[in-house]
């Protein structure tokens, strides 16, 4: 290990980076030693994105030192940084789709024979690369065909390929199901063994206190400060993360469920070929029901179905009333709502404003004579919804892209709620989103199911799930598992049903 | 807030939007009232405003399709087959009337046929309209076998010649076309779904927006704005020529490039085309009044719409 005396490999001191007048980052310091995972922590626009960029080459520090194995490292672009040894591997997908595995993971690095590229050594080098990980993925498959977990693994395995001294990982698991997120702790295991330095970003305190050794918490852009894993406990992180203690990380109900009336919705015998069978369940008045299953197991699609995007065969009742819906437009009309999985795909249109985006599904009620906008009695409506959900930006006609992902995540309940709807999906509210802005959203759904909207939660999350249902549904590759409620609710129940290995 | 301070907000905003390109429009006539004292006269001006027209008008149509992220390169040929078709109508006897309406209803099936082939074949429409481009281009020559035909419609002649409150008819047609534009662009449900689609395809659909059927109509609106053009130029020309508004799309395309539409769709304004269009309309007559040779006028325009990219990319990069 180049003889260096101690085991600290990075070492950032001071470290300030200001936009204009805005300070993202005051003053920071950290040590990064060799084969350990440091965790950093804090919420969305804490000032962790700011430090990964500056280590990556993306931006330079305002001032402050930082040195890699006790040389000034100072990158001029992302190129440099990982030619000195640090691999990043971004939140935010960064692959071709046109491409494939072996294309993406080798990019502007494939081997080359008489300044062609040698397409036999690029399989055969991204091959070895992603057997050394235990990928389960086939490096000729293009990029475009695999699902969104299967691109992080992708996007992970680009990041390691180089011969990293620091692997930076920003929230890997956001779109990975529990058993790949396993793939990618054993990989992290391999890198520590290594004596690969690991910065882990995150917010599922879960993951967290299994896999670091080393935790930091900045709040802020400034330093809080760091424990030794064994020292400390997800509460007492929270509490300082988000600098006030945190009761309850789910509100409890506000309401008392009504007992049994009528469902608002239910749907029998939903059936797509290839993609779901046999799906039947109904959903009641204030109800939220809580739908699970791995990446893959078709909840997503069964949503699509429901929403009028797609076509699937089965009986859906909306308040006892036989319907089928051909577009998004008609389920809309008749009182449903979609909180889109991936909210910058299709969720909201970034560069148009706030305000824009939270009257975008209700527009026809805002449609005078001759078509024209009612613009007065919008913007009104979508002040209200600012306010009532907290959504932190400057004015109405702030773009949406400019605000942080909590917020964000808010304009897109926003626009759900101006629908009024009576049976309101949500697909993964909450991914991507700090504690904070976590608990606040957690609030809105429980507002809205006092209110007697029916919720259809899906989730990942096998925690929010659990803290947020009533009742459970579990997938598991296309078909209904099991419908799961009061002392049947564990993560163990949960679990097997959706791998498959119930008893 | 007072209306002063509302009026003070909005000049303040259409600085900061409009700004660099008006001045570009200002400091082009700087120049060229230097180079040719008979540049700045009323006369000049009313000249490059009719010149100018058929231009603009195609334009108008240009910035809903780009506005949408998708592009029409058939007004050109769609401008020559609304003059054949006008020029035909009269053939056959019809009045000035129902030839306009006919006329126009061409143009509208002619964007149709664009806006069906992107939105439900899923065709891009850069390989579409290439293709109509070729297929309009080609239906103006059947009738007369690829000769001029000859306007006597005194109704449809005047519209390119006479004049209306002491402005030419043309200009009347395109301030009234650039404040209906403006108006169901900025006012309506329909502008702000173009907008919105144009911003992100997927949230529109998710959203509930039929983006499909916005597609067709926007493309019938850019087929309606060509055949218009063609009516003025056919007007002017008291003919219908079979190369009548060749390259007129790159122009159009132009205008609105010059005037901020953004041509990853979404962002764009009528005003910002119009300032565009006089843009063009100004570097044309500005260097035929020099006798600038036909060539060098091509490199010189080509040359402007760069740097003019350039300096809005720039200003839009910086603002970030």
């Amino acid at each position: 290990m180049h003889g260096s005396t101690t085991d600290t490999v990075l070492k950032i001191s001071n470290v300030t980076k200001s936009f204009g007048q805005v300070a993202a980052l005051k003053s920071m310091s950290l040590e990064v030693r060799r084969g350990r995972v440091h965790t950093l922590l804090g919420e969305n626009g804490a000032g962790k994105s700011t430090l990964m960029k500056i280590l990556a080459g993306v931006h330079g520090a305002t001032s402050g030192e930082i040195t890699l194995d006790d040389q000034p490292y100072r990158p001029a672009n992302p190129q440099q940084a990982s030619a000195l040894g640090l691999a990043i591997v971004f939140q935010e997908l960064s692959l071709c789709n046109n491409l494939t595995v072996a294309e993406n993971i080798l990019a502007t690095r494939e081997p080359r024979k008489f300044g062609f590229i040698n397409d036999k050594a690029l399989v055969a080098r991204a091959k070895a690369i992603v057997a050394e990980l235990g990928l389960p993925i086939d490096v000729t498959e293009k990029v475009g065909n695999l699902s969104i977990a299967q691109r992080q693994l992708v996007e992970i395995a680009k990041g390691l390929s180089h011969d990293a001294k620091v692997v930076i990982l920003d929230e890997p698991t956001s779109s990975l199901s529990d058993s790949e997120a396993e793939i990618l702790f054993d990989i992290i295991g391999r890198l520590k063994n290594r004596g690969v330095a690991v910065i882990y970003i995150s917010h599922r305190m879960e993951e967290i206190m299994r896999l670091s050794d080393d935790i930091t918490v900045i709040r802020d852009g400034e330093y809080v400060s760091t424990h030794d894993r064994n020292d400390v406990t997800i509460e007492a992180l929270i509490a300082l993360m988000v600098g006030r203690r945190m009761e309850e990380i789910y509100p409890p109900p506000m309401h008392d469920r009504p007992t049994q009336d009528a469902p608002v919705l239910a749907v029998e015998h939903l059936t797509r070929d290839g993609d779901f069978a046999d799906i039947s369940f109904e959903v009641g008045t204030g109800e939220i029901l809580g739908f699970f299953g791995l990446v893959g197991s078709g909840r997503s699609e069964v949503m699509n179905a429901l929403f009028g995007m797609k076509n699937a065969d089965g009986t859906v009742r909306l308040d006892g009333k036989d319907v089928r819906f051909r577009s998004p437009a008609e389920a809309i009309a008749r009182g449903i709502g979609f909180v889109t999985e991936n909210r910058k795909e299709e969720g909201l249109v970034l560069g148009h404003s706030v305000g824009w985006n939270i009257s975008m599904a209700a527009l026809p009620d805002f449609t005078g004579p001759f078509g024209f906008t009612r613009a007065g009695a919008e913007r009104k409506a979508s002040a209200a919804e600012v306010g009532r959900l907290a959504i932190k930006t400057h004015s109405l006609d702030t773009p949406a892209g400019s605000l942080s992902g909590g917020n964000q995540q808010k304009i897109v309940l926003a626009k759900w709620l101006l629908t009024r709807p009576k049976v309101l999906i949500l697909d993964e509210p909450t991914r991507g989103v700090d504690v904070g802005a976590k608990f606040e959203i957690y609030k809105i759904i429980r507002q809205l199911a006092a209110e007697g909207t029916a919720i259809l939660l899906i989730s990942s999350e096998l925690p929010e799930v659990l803290g947020m249902s009533d009742r459970v549904i579990v997938m598991h590759e296309g078909v209904i598992g099991a419908t799961l409620a009061g002392t049947d609710l564990t993560p163990e129940t949960i679990m097997a049903h959706a791998t498959g290995f119930q008893s | 807030m007072t209306q002063q301070t509302a009026a003070q907000a909005a000049l303040v905003r259409a600085l900061k939007q409009y700004g660099g390109i008006f001045l570009s429009l200002v400091m082009l006539c700087i120049i060229f009232s230097f180079l040719n004292p008979r540049f700045m006269s009323v006369v000049n001006f009313m000249n490059i405003l009719q010149q100018v027209a058929v231009i603009a008008i195609a334009a108008f149509g240009m910035t809903w399709v780009i506005l949408l992220g998708e592009i029409d390169l058939s007004v050109g040929s769609i401008i020559a087959v609304a003059g054949m078709v006008g020029a035909q109508c009269f053939a056959f006897g019809l009045g000035f009337g129902p030839a306009l309406a006919v006329t126009i209803v061409a143009g509208a099936l002619m964007g149709m046929l664009n806006g069906v082939l992107t939105a439900k074949l899923l065709l891009p429409s850069f390989i579409v309209t290439v293709a109509t481009m070729g297929i309009y281009r080609g239906l103006v020559s059947l009738p007369t076998n690829g000769a001029p035909a000859m306007i006597d419609n005194s109704t449809w002649t005047a519209i390119g010649t006479e004049s209306f409150l002491g402005l030419p008819i043309i200009i009347w047609v395109v301030a009234v076309l650039f404040v209906i534009n403006q108006i169901v662009l900025s006012k309506t449900s329909f502008g702000r779904r173009a907008y919105l689609t144009g911003g992100n395809r997927e949230a529109a659909i998710y959203s509930g927006i039929k983006v499909d059927r916005l597609k067709i109509i926007i493309f019938m609106i850019s087929g309606v704005m060509a055949a218009i053009s063609g009516v003025l130029l056919s007007s002017r020309l008291f003919s219908a020529q079979t190369n009548a508004g060749m390259s007129y799309e790159l122009d159009a395309i132009a205008a609105a490039v010059l005037g901020g539409t953004s041509l990853a769709g979404g962002v764009g304004t009528m005003v910002g085309t119009l300032i565009g269009a006089l843009i063009i309309g100004v570097m044309n007559n500005g260097m035929n009044m020099l006798s600038v040779p036909y060539f060098y006028q091509l490199i010189v325009k080509g040359l402007v719409i760069l740097v003019a990219v350039w300096l809005d990319v720039r200003a839009k990069q910086a603002k970030r």
